[in-house]
């Protein structure tokens, strides 16, 4: 099969960056192989004319669903915090950001 | 006869009159389980004492209530496997995943909610293609599970372990997710009927998402009456899931035994295609016949833009994959992002790479607007016939590692299946033959919203045939 798209190696570092997904130099190698691959095939769409087509995102139409802005039951906070290793005084603990 | 080897209705009505008890069909599902999961390693847990206990609490309340206490529990003592991307509270759900390997749910999904209210009994939770990742089930971070019919082979996935377990007797119903093929693949390779509901038509809420604007809930039975019976407990608006849909839910279990004739139905020239197996298409042609000769009428149709399917479903579905896996970040819950799968990291990639900013035009949005084009030829061809028979695949199920290195032609086994969850419309796999000792299925396939009328039409051509009948030598 002729390639006509190549994702460079650079192409998946940035990609796997903004996605916070750590690879192996051997992963980054394989998915630069895999995602040319896939890309290649999805290419056939650019076959087609959509200019005028309008996308469909919601298939059953539904449009602005709220709910009543009322207060529910929710878990406890002990519940939501159950699977954590990483708490601190009923908080999540995340590592400094910035 | 074995108690596992019973349908819902017959196990109902066993226990309605006495001749056995749950313990007695919860425990002769526990046995098989014991017996065949090393061969198939259809569980990721298997919940033993949880389920003798639900099931001996059963037997006390309908030794107290009677047997009409059926009309509040249809599903009294019924023992199931829960797909592990349903939400159990308090046992644990994995997706088929290693990265939460040991989450505790503090919650129930809507269904699993339903379920447990009608009475059903959870007797593990099954194995899957991580994350519902997957056509064969050999993307589980828990290793692959095996078709009860040829153990060399896969048993079709995501939902491989709801499908195996069923198969082979480790309960009487099972649960799963359909995004791109996940309920019926499985079906079809295991000789199950399996629903692909309308989207929104069953509550999400509490399933972890995958692709959320394509993932349907649906389940495994033995037979159509099975199958419709569940629909009728799950479906439903969720105020906890804002696309559920409102449409009222019909009581599918009554339309069953009605006639089929005049109905018209239509076999897309698309879907027949040279390069699939001829036993396949041979056996789909002759169930046609059969519903034919019930009184329905056959048409030729045209479904065009199936052709684009798959290209539109690998660019859509992969971007709210990544959206939707970036909550896994190793803080509330799991381990940290390396710690994904290969396929779950693919598509991570793959979907940031067509969400990134200068490819979102040319390949998001662009597969937006072909998945309206999918849409609509469906709607167009919804305007001449009731109903479309499909295969549910081109081939026969294949052997374990045939396609695992090359992912283009793994994803291309979903190709007669993708398009309807692109056009978020209902589809039953109904068994409809046997080659070289291999079930085959076929979809019937109709408008949204017309899941009664697919059970119509499958009940009546199972009432002719008896495929769904045959089990595995195992």
């Amino acid at each position: 099969m002729k390639r006509k798209t190549k994702i460079t190696i650079e192409e998946v570092k940035h990609i796997a960056q903004l996605a916070k997904l750590p690879l192996s130099e051997k992963e980054i190698a394989k998915f630069q192989e895999q995602l040319t691959d896939i890309i290649d095939f999805v290419d056939q769409l650019k076959k087609l004319n959509t200019d005028k087509i309008l996308p469909t995102t919601q298939v059953t139409g539904l449009k602005n669903v709220f709910r009543k802005d009322a207060v529910t039951p929710s878990l406890t906070q002990e519940e939501v915090l159950s699977n954590t290793k990483s708490k601190y005084k009923g908080y999540f603990k995340v590592k400094a950001i910035l | 006869m074995n108690l596992f080897s019973l349908t819902i209705q017959e196990a109902v009505k066993g226990l309605k009159e006495k001749q056995f008890s749950s313990v007695d069909l919860v425990t002769s599902c526990l046995e098989r389980i014991n017996q065949e999961e090393k061969k198939l390693n259809a569980f990721i847990t298997v919940a033993e004492e949880g389920a003798l206990k639900q099931a001996k609490n059963c037997d006390i309340q309908l030794a107290s209530s009677g047997p009409q206490i059926f009309e509040q529990k249809p599903l009294l003592g019924i023992p199931a496997a829960i797909k592990d991307l349903y939400n159990t509270k308090g046992l644990r759900t994995t997706a088929g995943s290693k990265i939460i390997n040991s989450y505790v749910p503090p919650y129930d999904a809507t269904v699993v909610t339903k379920l447990k209210t009608a009475g059903v009994v959870i007797v593990g939770k099954t194995n899957q293609d991580a994350w519902g990742h997957g056509s064969s089930g050999e993307n589980s971070d828990h290793g692959v599970t095996r078709n009860p019919y040829d153990f060399t082979r896969v048993p079709g996935g995501s939902s491989s372990g709801s499908a195996a377990s069923l198969a082979s007797g480790g309960c009487l119903f099972s649960t799963g997710t359909d995004t791109g093929s996940s309920v019926r693949l499985p079906a079809a390779y295991c000789n199950l009927v399996g629903i692909k509901p309308t989207y929104g038509r069953v509550s999400r809420y509490g399933i972890i998402a995958m692709a959320s604007s394509f993932d349907t809930i649906g389940h495994l039975t033995k037979n159509v009456y099975d199958n419709a019976k569940i629909l009728e407990i799950t479906a439903g608006k969720d105020d906890l899931d804002a696309t559920s849909a409102t449409e009222k839910v019909p009581k599918y279990t009554q339309v069953l035994g009605q006639s089929i004739k005049g109905l018209s139905v239509g076999v897309p020239k698309e879907y027949f295609v040279e390069g699939m197996d001829n036993k396949v298409k041979e056996s789909v042609l002759e169930a046609v016949k059969t519903i034919e000769k019930l009184g329905a009428k056959v048409k030729q149709i045209s479904l065009p833009s199936s052709a684009f399917a798959m290209s539109c479903y690998y660019i859509l579905v992969p971007s709210e994959i990544s959206s939707n896996l970036s909550r896994f970040d190793g803080i509330r819950f799991g381990q940290e992002r390396e710690t994904f799968g290969d396929e779950a990291k693919r598509r991570i990639i793959l979907g940031t790479y067509t969400l990134s900013a200068g490819y979102f035009d040319a390949y998001y949005l662009r597969a937006a607007k072909v998945r309206s084009l999918v849409k609509k030829d469906f709607d167009q061809a919804f305007k001449n016939v009731d109903v479309i028979i499909v295969p549910s695949s081109p081939s026969l199920p294949f052997k374990i590692g045939e396609k695992s290195d090359d992912p283009v032609q793994m994803y291309l086994s979903d190709i007669f299946l993708c398009p309807i969850n692109i056009a978020g419309i209902p589809s039953l796999n109904v068994p409809c033959g046997f080659a070289g000792g291999l079930p085959v299925g076929m979809q019937i396939v109709g408008p949204q919203f017309s899941e009664e009328l697919l059970f119509k039409v499958g009940y009546a051509y199972e009432q002719v045939t008896d495929w769904n009948k045959r089990t595995p030598k195992i």
